[in-house]
């Protein structure tokens, strides 16, 4: 029991960390039509970010809103310096620009802090495991994420459907002419679009360093998880994307968790082990075909007209 | 007309080729350069070149090329990347292979084409036993043999249960597949994960923790190290179960792990601080020519697969068509290794010792691997059966 309990905060945890991810994502492809590859990129930038401002302050809560700041920066600057001249062109134009980008950041990274990979050491008070229940403990790093991770889906969500900025991105996501049309400076709503995903990028990066390790090329293999919450979420939205985040999340933690041990009760020992993993990996996979059949626009696609 | 001139002089060079390749060692070493664990592959390399520094960047008088190639930590790359070095450059050694599925891909090419091979690591279970070759030897061990001297450890530690932990691939099963075959105490508990893309353990070290073992064994080379240890230090286990591994503290994780990876034992063939001479030359020239790095157990093999080959080359002065002498010549292991000396048993696969290794702070306050005692001596692995050489 105790163990369901913390698997299922680990599935929370991954999931709200994979929607940090996703959400700058659908927001750019939904709202801008763009494709972005190298939101991977951003990802690992924040955590490089993070990894040096917080050597340089020496107190990780200031290092890394400095990171997210200057993700948010980079995001804006890449924005303006290079996928504004894409907007209109084909989406094969773009996954090949885009993919330059990751090949641009990787080695721009390894040029500037080197090949090895960085640490980035969480302060003692984030170290120590919380007692949630008795007898059920959970690292305190794990649980600031999930609390800092609501907190910002909430903070989008009020963004997002209670303001005026919100209520135009949600027009661009509906109809991106149209708001064009009314006299909409969409050159400026886009750059602060593209500005947000990549500080959410940022910030799902720095929170995930100190858990993995900093190193090039981290922001690849997420991102196809990335890509998988949004189709299942549906192309453009906030809430599509959250839930489907921690779908995945719970689906992935509970079958790596749970399947190895169903799957000894029908096989050998032996097979059992090597079967899980595989087929735990997979799990993702299928639920996106399925949802892919069933409703393939996603789960909640943004209102179309 | 001049335009002619000019391929006529391609042409003549192409032709001397051939002629100029004969008078020289070619070397191919296959490895992974790129990617997270290329720091493993850019320690071996540098190793490899060091132990040619030291021999004068000459075998038998004659030069030697090394044409390295990136495996991309992929089975199917490695062996294209063999291909190519076996049928294009026409090497005459083949070193290197950090990952054992990778060398298990790559093998039948070079086993068919006759090329020596020189695993500067990977040791799967299937080339030590019904996959041995006499083209292939090793200068770094069966997989097995490391966790069966961290299980013959764990039951000198009275250790009664155990939960392990490893990833899905070749070497993985193997290595635990090592440490059930010593330790007598109970297993509570396996888990593989997803190689090499899952880098979050928090399901595993939860049912660990949960299997009230009295201790966790894992296997987790490179960056995969980092983020285990992290992830095992963050959850609050190390205060409650202690933790045994293999390959999975070294002197590349080493500076990323930090503290925690103190007081975590580990296994090894090669300690940096093993005190015969020419590991103390390695050594100390390596850091003298790499400034702020260390060598660590991959590149010492690499270091003693130079060795390797040019004991042979010499045995033979230089006439590589003698492949049977050069065969004879390497299993007498007729070189100073700098892991001390070692056999090689009928499969190739080293017969040597196995020592404890703990992660203390050194002269200068950095974190450092240390010897602690010797586990095993002369332990050979437990395939050498079902190798049909003799």
């Amino acid at each position: 029991m105790f163990l369901l309990i913390e698997q299922l905060l680990n599935g929370l945890q991954f999931g709200l960390l994979l929607f940090l991810l996703a959400a700058g994502l659908t927001l750019v492809f939904g709202i801008m039509d763009f494709v972005n590859l190298a939101h991977g990129s951003l990802y690992m930038m924040g955590a490089y970010f993070a990894a040096t401002f917080v050597g340089w302050t020496g107190s990780f809560v200031f290092g890394a809103i400095l990171a997210l700041a200057a993700t948010l920066l980079l995001g804006i600057a890449l924005e303006f310096v290079a996928l504004r001249h894409l907007y209109g062109r084909d989406h094969l134009d773009q996954v090949l620009a885009t993919f330059g980008l990751i090949l641009f950041f990787n080695d721009m990274v390894r040029l500037i802090w080197g090949p090895a990979g960085l640490a980035l050491p969480l302060p003692t008070w984030l170290t120590t495991p919380v007692q949630l229940l008795p007898g059920v403990y959970y690292p305190a790093y794990r649980l600031s994420i999930i609390i800092v991770a609501l907190l910002v889906a909430a903070l989008l969500y009020l963004v997002v459907m209670r303001t005026r900025i919100g209520m135009l991105i949600r027009a661009g996501a509906s109809n991106r002419e149209m708001i064009g049309a009314l006299g909409i400076n969409i050159k400026l709503l886009f750059t602060l679009v593209f500005g947000l995903g990549a500080a959410l990028a940022g910030l799902a990066g720095l929170m995930q360093a100190p858990i993995l390790t900093v190193q090039i090329g981290m922001g690849e293999n997420i991102l196809i998880l990335a890509f998988v919450i949004i189709v299942i979420g549906g192309i453009g939205s906030i809430r599509g994307a959250f839930l489907a985040a921690i779908f995945v999340g719970l689906i992935d933690t509970l079958g790596r968790a749970f399947l190895p041990d169903l799957l000894r009760k029908v096989l050998s020992g032996a097979a059992a082990s090597t079967a899980a993993p595989a087929l735990s990996s997979m799990l993702i996979y299928l639920l996106m075909a399925i949802v892919l059949v069933l409703r393939p626009e996603g789960l909640f696609p943004a209102a179309k007209r | 007309m001049k335009t002619s001139f000019w391929l006529a002089g391609v042409a003549a060079l192409a032709l001397a080729q051939p002629a100029f390749a004969a008078d020289t060692i070619k070397i191919g070493f296959v490895s992974t350069f790129s990617g997270p664990t290329a720091v493993i592959g850019n320690d071996m390399r540098n190793s490899f070149e060091l132990a040619l520094d030291h021999l004068g960047r000459k075998i038998d008088g004659k030069p030697v090329e090394v044409i390295y190639e990136d495996d991309q930590q992929k089975p199917d790359v490695g062996k294209q990347k063999t291909e190519k070095l076996v049928q294009s450059d026409k090497v005459d050694f083949i070193v290197g292979y950090i990952w054992s599925n990778v060398l298990l891909a790559s093998l039948k090419t070079a086993v068919d084409s006759k090329t020596f091979l020189i695993s500067a690591n990977a040791g799967p279970s299937q080339l030590a036993g019904e996959l041995c070759s006499p083209y292939v030897f090793s200068t770094s061990w069966q997989n097995d043999q490391t966790p069966q001297a961290m299980g013959t450890y764990m039951n000198q530690k009275g250790v009664k249960s155990v939960f392990l932990i490893g990833p899905n691939y070749a070497a993985g099963k193997d290595m635990l597949a090592g440490v059930k075959s010593t330790f007598k105490g109970e297993v509570v508990g396996e888990e593989y994960t997803v190689w090499p893309s899952q880098l979050d353990f928090s399901a595993e070290l939860s049912k660990a923790r949960n299997s009230k073992a009295e201790a966790i064994f894992v296997f987790y080379p490179g960056a995969a190290g980092v983020q285990f240890l992290n992830q095992y230090a963050q959850a609050g286990i190390k205060q409650q179960i202690p933790l045994y591994t293999a390959f999975t503290i070294d002197e590349l994780s080493l500076p990323l792990q930090k503290e925690n990876a103190l007081g975590v034992p580990g296994a090894q063939q090669w300690v940096n601080d093993l005190p015969n001479e020419q590991n103390k030359k390695f050594v100390a020239d390596y850091r003298k020519k790499y400034a702020n790095l260390r060598p660590t157990f991959y590149g010492a093999q690499s270091y003693d697969a130079a060795n390797l080959i040019n004991s042979a080359v010499v045995a033979v002065k230089g006439d590589l068509t003698k492949k049977d002498a050069m065969r004879d010549e390497m299993q007498k292991v007729n070189f100073k290794s700098v892991r001390g000396s070692y056999k090689y048993g009928n499969n190739h696969i080293p017969i040597q010792n196995f020592y404890l290794q703990d992660v203390v702070k050194d002269a200068d306050g950095q974190l450092a691997l240390k010897t602690v005692a010797t586990i095993v001596e002369n332990d050979q692995d437990r395939f050498h059966d079902k190798c049909p050489m003799k």
